[in-house]
């Protein structure tokens, strides 16, 4: 595949990629989708977070005062907080027990597809159904420590889901079971790639298996952390449904996302001033985290092309 | 022969509708309702509106749209978007509040006016639905907001008599907790955290306090000991729940007392409907009581959007007339689980715990507006932060929760 693009790039220099109006035709559409509704909505999203918009948008210019409100605002603060630590948490949880369960499966294990379906499965559930089981298995007078209590261990406690400190990491837990699947799909078709050579030059010279994988294989796996990486990513920011199917918030505010603040402000509350503030310090956190692996994948390299 | 016309008719344009849909209205009385009640008790209570209109030679169209939230959404967007329904439900108090001031909804005075609502209804909810003096809202319902339900084999067999105060139940809480008994079914969700916190302001702090907190934003009002005691108390009631209480739905907190896990609930009269599904009586297997301070009134209207079509606004007027009327309030409440919201009607064939609300209510010194009634949803939403984060957290002191709330307060308004 890259090769044959490469050759194809090749063929066609630079100066002769002209004007083409059928392509540019073909591409309006989606170059209208872009600059109307995405790039339309978060300028309009960022001009109503310096208005004072209550149930409806309205143009007055308030300054900043829905940002000074979002900064004193604790239920905000902790959300944020919230968002960081899962953010961090499930991608690497994700990463870590995708590649493990990948590199189990690699090991060409009998009736494989039965495990891939099965690692695969919590993926195809939404958010919400996984919320939902969660909530019923980690709830301690229904779950899993009623049911070791029943068993006769009585003073066996897992009480995450209502103690206000633990209540993230329960998500963590969710959300990991939920993408996990996804990451060893991708890392195991990473791993299928992999030139039998180097496996036989290693075995040559000798090498443990999980040298091989941790410095061999997993350099190569490069662009495939990638996008599970950015797949995950997406998740983390838009984490709302598992938050609001497990735990509603609580217990108390203990377990507020960001989107889940935007959303309660933007409808229930009837604050679209405030809710668009919050949703702009989002972009502007993605943006943040965004810009230097833009800078560093696609503007420094053509600076130095030039 | 007319009502075969109709049938006809109603085929036709069931067959065209997409069509006819804009040209249709002209010929036949229609009243698209948009609401949310969808659950079995409430879609058998908006069907009295429906059959009613229906009776009135109007075709009622359905659209129901489950959860208040989305049901308001979509309903905005509507009326925003120049395709109105022709009636739309809300909660009681200032949810309409901005469509009211933008022009988007109608006065529906000239009824009001000529049904003599103003005297049939309770001062608070005229106020809550009126602007600048005209009815922009037909109110249909009063929930009761502070009912105390118990289960009355519990307290026998731990030989205690039903709570009648909050004190009453913190002095409960431990010879029922010896008993085996969970004191305070309760799910840790922020409304019902709010709903408990307010039923508590009013029964210790007073009506007054209770409306200038949330009417007024009164900032001195949170400050005054009276309203720290009603904090003090909210505080000594959370430690009688049990430890599956962060998150459960309200039903499952009714469930424990009706199964006697639990001995008692704090909720609205909504409440009532899951102990009549499991096949029990008031005042037999079951209590209720009205907490002090009087009865906080929770409740529904309907609002008309502004439409040109004359007919639309012939069936407007239709549909606001019929939901007020003494018989549609008593078969629509029946159903519903609420009181009817006209106070000058017979109730006798409701239950007993909708008889024990109504007789409250007729001391106008009982009537308590609740708190989506007087305060912005930006005000109850600042507040219920700092509630349910008070409930959900033992350390934190009564003044630190006060010194919370009031700049809640100062953030919202």
């Amino acid at each position: 595949m890259a090769s044959v693009s490469m050759a194809a790039e090749a063929a066609v220099p630079r100066t002769r990629r002209r004007w083409n109006a059928a392509a540019s035709l073909a591409l309006l559409p989606a170059a209208v989708i872009v600059l109307v509704v995405y790039l339309g909505c978060m300028v309009w999203t960022v001009r109503l977070s310096f208005s004072s918009s209550k149930l409806l948008p309205v143009l007055d210019w308030v300054g900043v005062r829905q940002y000074s409100r979002l900064f004193a605002n604790e239920r905000f603060l902790i959300s944020v907080e919230n968002i960081v630590l899962f953010g961090v948490l499930f991608i690497a949880g994700c990463l870590v027990l995708g590649f493990l369960l990948a590199v189990f499966i690699d090991q060409k294990v009998r009736s494989e597809a039965a495990f891939r379906t099965i690692f695969l499965y919590p993926y195809a559930m939404s958010f919400v159904v996984t919320g939902l089981a969660w909530q019923w298995f980690l709830n301690p007078t229904l779950g899993l420590q009623k049911i070791v209590r029943d068993l006769g261990f009585e003073s066996f406690t897992f009480d995450w889901l209502v103690n206000q400190d633990m209540v993230v990491y329960t998500l963590v837990i969710a959300g990991v079971w939920h993408g996990s699947g996804l990451v060893m799909c991708i890392l195991l078709a990473g791993l299928r790639g992999v030139d039998e050579d180097l496996w036989k030059a290693a075995r040559i010279d000798g090498i443990p298996t999980w040298r091989v994988y941790l410095s061999i294989v997993l350099p190569l796996l490069g662009p495939m952390i990638v996008t599970a990486v950015v797949l995950l990513a997406t998740s983390v920011v838009k984490l709302y449904d598992l938050v609001v199917a497990m735990t509603h918030g609580g217990p108390g505010i203990a377990s507020e996302v960001p989107a889940k603040f935007v959303m309660d402000h933007f409808f229930e509350r009837n604050n679209i001033g405030l809710a668009t503030a919050a949703a702009t310090m989002m972009l502007i956190s993605v943006a943040a985290v965004l810009a230097p692996w833009v800078y560093a994948r696609y503007i420094r390299p053509q600076g130095r092309r030039a | 022969m007319h009502s075969i016309r109709k049938i006809l008719l109603a085929t036709a344009f069931a067959c065209t509708a997409p069509a006819f849909a804009a040209t249709a209205s002209a010929e036949e009385l229609k009243a698209e309702v948009l609401h949310w009640w969808t659950s079995g008790g409430e879609s058998a209570a908006v069907k009295v509106f429906a059959d009613g209109f229906t009776d009135a030679g109007g075709e009622w169209i359905d659209t129901a749209i489950a959860g208040g939230q989305n049901a308001r959404t979509a309903g905005i967007n509507r009326i925003v978007g120049g395709n109105p329904p022709t009636a739309m439900q809300f909660n009681t108090g200032k949810q309409f509040d901005e469509l009211v001031a933008n022009g988007f909804l109608r006065s529906v005075e000239d009824v009001a006016a000529a049904n003599n609502w103003r005297d049939a209804l309770p001062p608070a909810i005229v106020k809550a639905t009126n602007r600048d003096g005209q009815f922009y809202a037909v109110p249909v319902n009063i929930h009761g907001q502070n009912w105390l339900w118990y289960n009355t084999d519990v307290f026998s067999k731990a030989g205690l008599q039903p709570p009648k105060t909050f004190q009453d139940m913190i002095a409960a809480g431990p010879k029922l907790r010896e008993s085996g008994f969970i004191p305070l079914a309760h799910g840790g969700q922020n409304w019902q955290d709010h709903l408990l916190f307010d039923a508590i302001v009013v029964a210790e702090a007073g009506q007054e306090i209770f409306a200038k907190v949330y009417g007024e934003v009164d900032t001195d009002a949170a400050k005054s000991p009276e309203f720290l005691k009603a904090v003090e108390t909210f505080a000594a009631l959370r430690g009688m729940t049990d430890e599956g209480s962060p998150g459960r739905n309200w039903n499952d907190a009714t469930a424990l007392v009706i199964t006697g896990k639990a001995a008692m609930q704090l909720m609205g009269d909504w409440a009532k409907g899951e102990f009549i599904a499991a096949g029990l009586t008031p005042d037999k297997e079951y209590g209720c009581t009205v907490m002090p301070g009087g009865y906080v009134m929770g409740g529904d209207v309907f609002v008309f959007p502004k439409i040109d079509d004359a007919a639309q606004k012939t069936a407007q007027e239709k549909l606001a007339g019929l939901m007020l009327s003494p018989e549609t309030q008593i078969a629509f409440n029946l159903k519903k689980g609420s009181v009817p919201v006209r106070l000058d009607i017979d109730v006798s064939a409701m239950d007993a715990c909708a008889q024990t609300g109504v007789q409250t209510l007729k001391d106008p010194n009982n009537q308590v507006a609740s708190i989506n009634y007087i305060a912005s949803p930006d005000l109850v939403g600042a507040t219920r932060d700092v509630i349910t984060q008070f409930w959900s957290t033992p350390s934190m002191t009564p003044e630190e929760f006060v010194e919370k709330f009031v700049s809640a307060m100062d953030s919202a308004s």
